[in-house]
């Protein structure tokens, strides 16, 4: 009874510290938060018009039926995905560089995941049916449909990626070891199922025979390739602004390691989509019509034309600046190789893969597509709301990491707490 | 000591139960029993017989007061010993779109804001058949048929191995004994896979609440078929489900002037499709993506 009370009341603690640890900070961290919940707001009434007359608010049609929403979705799939690139070099290789943050990146990983079922969830024309798809409760189609595989692998990730971090945070916060028997069997499957998530997403497209543009078995391992490179560079930008407003320490030698693995899943995503281009070209059938629709333009309709050499020019450049060492190795070029990435990445995975696959539809009909208000105002939403739990997370890890806000502190105020 | 912790303890426990019901109350109130038994309404396959007389009950009600019709809604079961087939015969089609629009009037499509159609025409320069990319689905001439053309009508085409009821997360769509695949529309929760997952681009989705004028409705509607829908669904053809359960035509194969349309069972020898089947060139749409689909094109041969 009496260490019932004793866990209450500390639990209790814990709660009022976080949310005192929240809700305090500097000019600029208000300023921050704030004006990611003006975007949050502005979203969620965009988000409601829609809600309320249909998608009809979007420029979504019969033709192009899945727009920015699942664009977003996909690339962001892939943002968590690679918080694996953090978990194998800290767990597995004891890299001590990156093992000090390993925690921060998977809380990244949680909020890319958020983002991503909500990016589901505005598509869904009937969100108010959204109980159907819970598995015993509603009426999930597994295994056939590679969408129930899917919500099933998010939501796994999703838990995975809050229960490891915050584990070893309490811990850390309680002063005291992890039991990695414990722990460590949840973070090895968190690796596999990083890579897991991406497939399966990958195969929601791959499997539909129905759209030759996706019908191509390099799917999985291109989307695990760019996704190594996106994730990681808005890891290594996220690392630094962290590093400056907050007193964690993170050495320019995890991020150049970082950025090292970039320049190689880079080649293999160059490589890959080469692959995908010579087949597709020098074989020349029908199945062409949507590269082409990508790459030149279909019967004078080349919406997409300008984004995707932009993002190539950038994804190419982006490369050479991380392959050689003297540019890797210097924070200026370093930042603008991931900017150009994580840029160029997003309209390579996103909307460059996603609308594709509808133009022309299964027949023949071009149809372009082109995001309105209301999908641009729900995303901008939807990435604030990211952004603002990653920094409310961040508000809380770091000073746990940093050891400024644990238990023994709490002991120092409260001495008689002490175990006898 | 102790005391102030009963008290936070309370205080949490009473925060905590308040939080709650101020949550729910405006949920509860806002909602009424008919849309909480909305909300909760079950998938159609699982409902028992007095449930789906309830909510059959219930529609009757609704569209009455929204159409100022009395609906005859029907459930019934797909005919023993049946198969339902689909023959078109290419050599006679003329593009005259008079399917479309039969099918419009029978199914309860919407009219406007989202033009919804459950058959899509094809005009296709001659020479080519299978690559659709030169396809023209807009056409508007004065007159039908255009020298040089040939029309390609197309829709549901009711495949045996559907790939958009594989795509369904929530098994909305299924496939029925007679072959046609329905959509329980008040399942359906909008995702779009199957719109993607479909090869004849069959399906089409109410991208708002439908459009259907008083004047314009048919009553005599299958809950699985041409009731009419809410917005935010996944529809398409069902071959005329209603009609077709009751010894009828589907409305395109009535409609048809030239007579290219054909239907019957593939079960039964004597049927006209099993004749065409048997005696005619018979393809099938995309037959390399091994859907066998159950819609014949032929030609006269």
């Amino acid at each position: 009874m009496e260490s019932l009370q004793g866990l209450l009341r500390e639990t209790w603690h814990f709660y009022k510290k976080t949310l005192i640890l929240v809700s305090r900070g500097s000019k600029i961290y208000y300023a921050w938060c704030f004006s990611l919940l003006a975007i949050i707001i502005a979203g969620f009434i965009f988000y409601w018009k829609q809600h309320e007359m249909g998608l009809l608010e979007t420029n979504m049609t019969d033709q192009v039926s899945w727009g920015l929403y699942i664009a977003n979705f996909t690339y962001l799939v892939g943002m968590a995905a690679a918080a694996v690139l953090l978990v194998i070099p800290a767990y597995i290789y004891q890299f001590k560089p990156i093992k000090e943050i390993v925690v921060l990146g998977e809380l990244f990983a949680a909020s890319c995941m958020v983002m991503a079922i909500l990016f589901v969830m505005v598509d869904l024309g009937r969100l108010d049916r959204f109980w159907h798809m819970l598995p015993f409760i509603g009426s999930m189609n597994f295994p056939a449909s590679l969408l129930a595989w899917d919500v099933l692998a998010l939501n796994g990730y999703l838990f995975l990626n809050l229960l490891i971090p915050i584990y070893l945070l309490v811990k850390s916060y309680y002063g005291k070891k992890p039991n990695w028997k414990f722990i460590l069997p949840f973070i090895l499957l968190s690796i596999p199922w990083a890579v897991g998530i991406h497939t399966v997403t990958a195969f929601l497209y791959n499997g539909l025979a129905a759209r030759p543009f996706w019908n191509a078995s390099i799917l999985a391992p291109r989307f695990l390739a760019s996704a190594f490179c996106s994730g990681p560079a808005i890891i290594i930008i996220i690392f630094q602004i962290i590093r400056r407003v907050s007193a964690i320490k993170i050495e320019d030698s995890a991020l150049f390691k970082v950025a090292e693995l970039i320049a190689y899943s880079m080649f293999l995503n160059l490589f890959l989509l080469g692959a995908e281009i010579f087949k597709e070209y020098y074989s020349g059938t029908v199945h062409m019509a949507s590269f082409k629709y990508l790459f030149e333009g279909l019967h004078h309709h080349n919406e997409l034309v300008p984004w995707i050499w932009a993002a190539m020019a950038m994804n190419v450049t982006a490369f050479i600046l991380f392959l050689i060492p003297s540019t890797r190795k210097r924070l200026s070029t370093l930042n603008l190789g991931c900017l150009l990435i994580i840029v160029g990445v997003w309209i390579e995975k996103g909307p460059g893969f996603v609308i594709p696959g509808f133009v022309p539809d299964p027949l023949g009909e071009i149809h372009e597509y082109v995001p309105n208000l209301v999908e641009f105002m729900v995303s901008f939403g939807i990435w604030a709301l990211g952004l603002l739990i990653f920094t409310l997370l961040m508000k809380v890890a770091i000073p746990i990491e940093t050891g400024e806000f644990s238990h023994t502190e709490y002991e120092k105020e409260r001495p008689y707490l002490r175990p006898h | 000591m102790s005391n102030k912790n009963y008290t936070r303890r309370e205080f949490i426990r009473n925060l905590s139960v308040t939080a709650l019901a101020g949550l729910s109350l405006p949920l509860l109130s806002s909602c009424s029993r008919e849309e909480a038994e909305d909300f909760l309404q079950k998938h159609f396959l699982e409902m028992t017989e007095e449930e789906k007389e309830r909510v059959i009950a219930k529609l009757e009600q609704r569209y009455l007061e929204q159409y100022g019709r009395k609906f005859q809604i029907s459930t019934q079961e797909a005919l023993p010993e049946t198969l339902w087939g689909y023959g078109l015969e290419l050599s006679r089609c003329v593009g005259c779109r008079r399917c479309v629009y039969a099918c419009a009037n029978e199914n309860n499509t919407s009219r406007y804001a989202r033009q919804l159609h459950w058959i899509r025409v094809l005009r296709l320069k001659r020479g080519n058949l299978i690559n659709l990319e030169d396809s023209e689905h807009y056409y508007a001439p004065e007159t039908v048929p255009e020298k040089g053309f040939i029309y390609l009508p197309v829709q549901c085409q009711h495949c045996q191995n559907p790939p958009c009821v594989k795509a369904c997360p929530i098994h909305a769509t299924w496939q029925e004994p007679d072959g046609i695949v329905v959509v329980d529309y008040n399942w359906c929760i909008g995702c779009r896979y199957c719109i993607a997952a479909c090869p004849y681009k069959g399906r089409v989705f109410n991208w708002a609440e439908p459009n259907l004028p008083k004047d314009e409705v048919n009553p005599n509607v299958h809950y699985l078929g041409n009731r009419p829908r809410m917005k935010c669904a996944v529809e398409k053809c069902t071959f005329c489900i209603q009609r077709v359960r009751a010894g009828r035509y589907p409305a395109c194969v009535e409609a048809c002037p030239t007579g290219a349309r054909k239907f019957g069972n593939l079960l039964d020898p004597k049927s006209e499709i099993r004749y065409i089947i048997e005696r005619k060139r018979v393809f099938r749409l995309r037959e390399d993506l091994n859907t066998e689909s159950r819609f014949y094109y032929f030609f006269e041969s």
